[in-house]
């Protein structure tokens, strides 16, 4: 009989140090501020690198019951089903899958049941790919051993039928989770997706699959026959938090558990949070990122960057931390590489805005820029920037080496190099920002810049 | 200084070695290894550190990885040429050869991820393992999941591991079309005047003082700085064209304070460096040598890209120029350059409405062979060679990539060629053969 060691899912999540720890001291202890704020780092880190499964799940009750409500009908009654689970990036599609698996786990009638495959589109890119990797988590690599094949669909049958072997009537039930969905319909024919659905369907043996995306437009990318075999069960992850709800999460996300080894150091620490949340300016600036976005990662970012800034010498978060984190979140990083151009490339770049300007958006090439440039050095009768062809030529490639510019599709390589059509992908107010930033800029190239024509 | 020192969890002796080691960056250091945190600890999956050239990206990884002693592997994307030898660096430098050899012939990242849990189940990480890749833009032209699987490695192999991509292209241009895990992103500005300054005078010559040493450094930088401001090539210049400078004082002509007088000897130098160094026409050793031989012949300097070693059979010459004509010229003004008796045609007389711009702007355009030889025949009076040995000569144009063919899809059988040389370089070839070109020309008219 085959031994059937259910996939690792949790295995990742870090042990519960902070809490091992609780135990074995004594109810109140006290710790020193540097063991306090080591402790801090180790557990928000983990949250904010999401390492670990929260206990809770915030604002997806109903989606939760649902999906744990289907998926134990597959582990204890083995119906056959099929379900998306759809949201955008980092809104926590992943986590419910995995918080339901969780918590199905601990039902006994499904702990010895109810076998996993995790498949990713980022990794099984391809139906060979995948196929191996069911394979090897179904633990059959040495069932399958050189047995040749007829098709794709043999193959699964085979896999399925394979699990029923031993003293049992009907085989387990097996959980498909297909993480980054969308890409596995970009596999030839859908093979995998057809026959999935297939056996889900037509009840050949009980499975469950989970797809997981951030596509809503997942549906159309399925071919006819795929589509008519799927359940059109759909879980969505759309968020209509308010911004008090979003404050309240910022506070719940920063705030230490009550397993925290050091009671009084978890409890200013909590309070601190709470006056941070409530000041003015960090308001202002988490008003901005909730317009921004609302899902966890990119506010995991943010409270990253402040978290970074916590020391033993400062050990607490600071409006100043907050404001500094989100400068960075926000930080044009486009307008930062303009920062460090030279004089001459800062030229043509002008040149080209102007370029821009005159001809409506055209494409240009070195020559007009360059043109367009000596027309500027004439007019001022400036000598200082006078540079050779192939010293101009030499800045412009750099600009092109950064993407600041980009040839034109199709304008060949049989072109010589100064006659090659480019685009400017900086749009006006980059530039005139850049300028302005720029250091010790020199004023007639300022004014250039900001003159109508060129 | 203080940004670097005050990090629990590292060695403090080894911190101020690191400090030392990168100066006019503390700043940036200070903040990685905030934002690595402690070893043990858990970092963010992935970071992206931009910036541009030589602005210390590199050097910066590389002094934290060796001086701390962290667990990393550095995998240059340019080296790499297939992901599997990617996956291999990697594999390589976190469990040993043993690990590396487990995976399979040409692997895909599906193998690599399995390889990595399977041996990191058997010796998990202590402390956060680093995979450093540098010029990572060039990891969007590779397999379009690699760089997405990157991001979110720490996710997919469930261990502590960062992945810290180092690039000179900003992260908005990575972005893939449905998102990925967003990095954190982190600016190495560019070092201001002064930091390279300070940078720079850092590499002073032993025999001589800091000071003399670092009024060098300033010369240089007011010559090159407004043109480049990449550390690894005034480094380069600097140590190229210190003997020079110094060539006065060795002659005890002046004294090393006099800077006026040694700034008044080396400023031409520096621009005629400007010139050749720095476009690579010649490479170091030339440059050397050419110094020591500078008076004889001053005038070979210049322009020793390859086309200026072109030595064309005098027919070609002409074929070359008809060409150039016909690139630039509109064909409808033909018959005013090259008809003999044309009468007096003003530039106005054919000058459309909307033609402002000039052909030298526009680039060449194609012309067919017919048009060619028309011209051909008329710049070249009298001695003209049979036909056959034309159309040779004309493949071997294009050979020298001096004639482009141009190919269209609807007219096979009628090829279509562009003129690939410049203005300057074509006037060369004309003063050869003692033909004013200028005067042929439309836009000159
Ligand atoms: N309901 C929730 N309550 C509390 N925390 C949550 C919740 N949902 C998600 N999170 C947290 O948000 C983070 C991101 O979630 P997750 O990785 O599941 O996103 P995702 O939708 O799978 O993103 P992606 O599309 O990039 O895979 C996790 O760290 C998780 O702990
Ligand atoms: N702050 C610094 N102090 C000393 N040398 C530096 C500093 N920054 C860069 N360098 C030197 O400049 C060169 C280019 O830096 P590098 O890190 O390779 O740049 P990049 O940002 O392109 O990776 C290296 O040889 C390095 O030694
Ligand atoms: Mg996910
Ligand atoms: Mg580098």
């Amino acid at each position: 009989m085959l031994k059937l060691t259910c996939f690792p899912t949790f295995s990742h999540f870090a042990v519960d140090s902070h809490i091992i720890m609780s135990k074995r001291k004594a109810r109140d202890a006290h710790l020193p501020v540097g063991e306090c704020i080591k402790q801090v780092q180790q557990i928000l880190r983990e949250r904010f690198c999401e390492r670990r499964l929260p206990d809770r799940l915030e604002g997806v009750e109903a989606q939760y019951k649902h999906l744990l409500e289907l998926l134990r009908r597959t582990a204890i009654h083995g119906e056959s089903n099929s379900v998306l689970i759809v949201g955008p990036r980092g809104a926590g599609k992943t986590t419910l899958l995995q918080c339901v698996l969780r918590d199905l786990q601990k039902e006994e009638k499904v702990q010895k049941n109810l076998l996993q495959v995790h498949l990713n589109g980022l990794l099984q890119t391809d139906d060979r790919i995948a196929l191996k990797e069911i394979t090897r988590q179904l633990h059959l690599e040495n069932v399958v051993g050189d047995k040749v094949f007829g098709s794709f669909a043999e193959n699964l049958a085979f896999l399925l039928e394979a699990l029923k072997k031993g003293n049992r009537s009907s085989s387990c039930p097996v959980l498909f989770v297909l993480d980054e969905f969308d890409l596995f319909a970009h596999h030839k024919n859908q093979t995998l997706l057809y026959n999935l659905f297939d056996v889900s369907q037509s009840a050949q043996a009980p499975i469950a699959v989970v797809g997981v995306t951030c596509r809503l437009d997942v549906l159309e990318l399925l071919e006819k026959r795929v589509k008519s075999r799927f359940s059109h069960r759909q879980i969505h992850l759309l968020s209509s938090l308010n911004f008090t709800q979003y404050l309240e999460r910022v506070w719940t996300q920063l705030s230490l558990p009550d397993s925290f080894p050091d009671k009084k150091f978890a409890q200013e620490w909590n309070a601190g949070v709470k006056t941070l949340c409530e000041d003015k300016s960090v308001e202002e600036v988490l008003q901005r990122h909730f317009n921004s976005s609302k899902d966890f990662r990119s506010l995991h970012m943010l409270l990253m960057l402040c978290l970074s800034r916590v020391s033993v010498a400062k050990p607490t978060i600071k409006p100043a931390d907050l404001l500094e984190a989100s400068r960075m979140c926000f930080a044009d990083t486009t307008a930062n590489m303009l920062h460090g151009l030279s004089i001459l490339e800062l030229c043509l770049v002008i040149a080209m805005k102007h370029l821009n300007d005159v001809y409506e958006g055209e494409p240009f090439n070195l020559q007009m820029v360059h043109n367009e440039f000596k027309k500027f050095l004439h007019r001022k009768s400036n000598s200082m920037y006078n540079f050779e062809q192939p010293v101009v030529m030499k800045a412009f490639e750099h600009l092109q080496q950064l993407e600041l510019i980009r040839p034109v599709d199709g304008s060949s390589a049989k072109v010589q190099r100064e006659y090659q059509l480019m685009r400017l992908t900086l749009d006006h107010s980059q530039i005139m920002e850049a300028l302005q930033k720029y250091p010790q800029c020199p004023t007639d190239i300022k004014q250039w810049a900001m003159s109508a024509f060129g | 200084m203080t940004a670097l020192l005050q990090h629990p969890g590292y060695d403090e002796e080894r911190l101020k070695g690191v400090a030392e080691k990168l100066p006019c960056r503390e700043v940036q250091a200070g903040m990685l290894l905030s934002l690595m945190g402690q070893p043990h600890q858990y970092s963010y999956p992935s970071i992206f550190i931009y910036g541009h050239r030589a602005s210390g990206k590199s050097h910066v990884m590389h002094v934290l990885m060796k001086e701390l002693e962290l667990s990393h592997a550095t995998v240059s994307c340019v080296e790499c040429v297939s992901i599997a030898l990617l996956f291999e660096q990697v594999l390589l430098s976190f469990f040993g050869c043993d690990a590396a050899s487990l995976l399979p012939r040409s692997p895909s990242l599906s193998d690599f991820v399995r390889v990595y849990r399977q041996q990191c189940s058997q010796s998990p990480a202590k402390q956060t393992r680093y995979i450093v890749m540098e010029k990572a833009e060039l990891l969007r032209d590779t397999d379009a999941s690699l760089l997405s699987a990157l991001l979110r490695l720490q996710e997919l192999v469930e261990d502590n591991v960062t992945v810290i991509l180092l690039s000179e292209i900003a992260w908005d241009k990575f972005r893939p079309n449905t998102g990925c895990f967003e990095p954190l992103l982190l600016h190495f500005p560019d070092y201001s005047k002064s930091e390279l300054q300070q940078i720079l005078s850092q590499n002073v010559h032993p025999s001589y003082s800091a000071g003399f040493y670092s009024a060098y450094i300033n010369i240089l930088l007011g010559v090159f700085y407004s043109v480049c401001r990449d550390l690894r090539e005034l480094r380069h210049l600097a140590a190229l064209n210190f003997s020079k400078f110094c060539e006065p004082l060795a002659e005890g002509k002046v004294k090393e304070t006099d800077t006026h007088k040694l700034w008044k000897h080396i400023e031409p130098h520096l621009k005629k460096a400007m010139q050749t160094v720095y476009l690579r026409e010649v490479s170091s050793l030339q440059w050397e040598q050419m110094q020591q031989m500078e008076e004889e012949e001053a005038g070979a300097l210049r322009g020793l890209s390859a086309h200026t070693h072109v030595e064309l059979p005098y027919y070609s010459k002409f074929l070359l120029i008809a060409a150039y004509l016909a690139s630039y010229n509109p064909a409808r003004t033909d018959k005013r350059f090259f008809l003999k008796h044309h009468g007096k045609i003003r530039k106005t007389n054919f000058l459309k409405k909307n033609e402002k711009t000039s052909n030298h702007l526009l680039g060449p355009k194609p012309f067919p062979l017919d048009r060619l030889l028309a011209i051909f025949y008329s710049v070249v009076d009298s001695r003209v060679a049979p036909t056959a040995s034309i159309f040779s000569q004309i493949s071997s144009l294009v050979t020298l990539q001096l004639l482009a063919q141009v190919s269209h899809d609807d007219q096979l059988d009628a090829p279509k060629y562009k003129c690939a040389v410049s203005l300057d370089f074509i006037c060369a070839i004309a003063r050869t053969v003692n033909f004013d070109i200028v005067k042929y020309l439309y836009d000159f008219l």
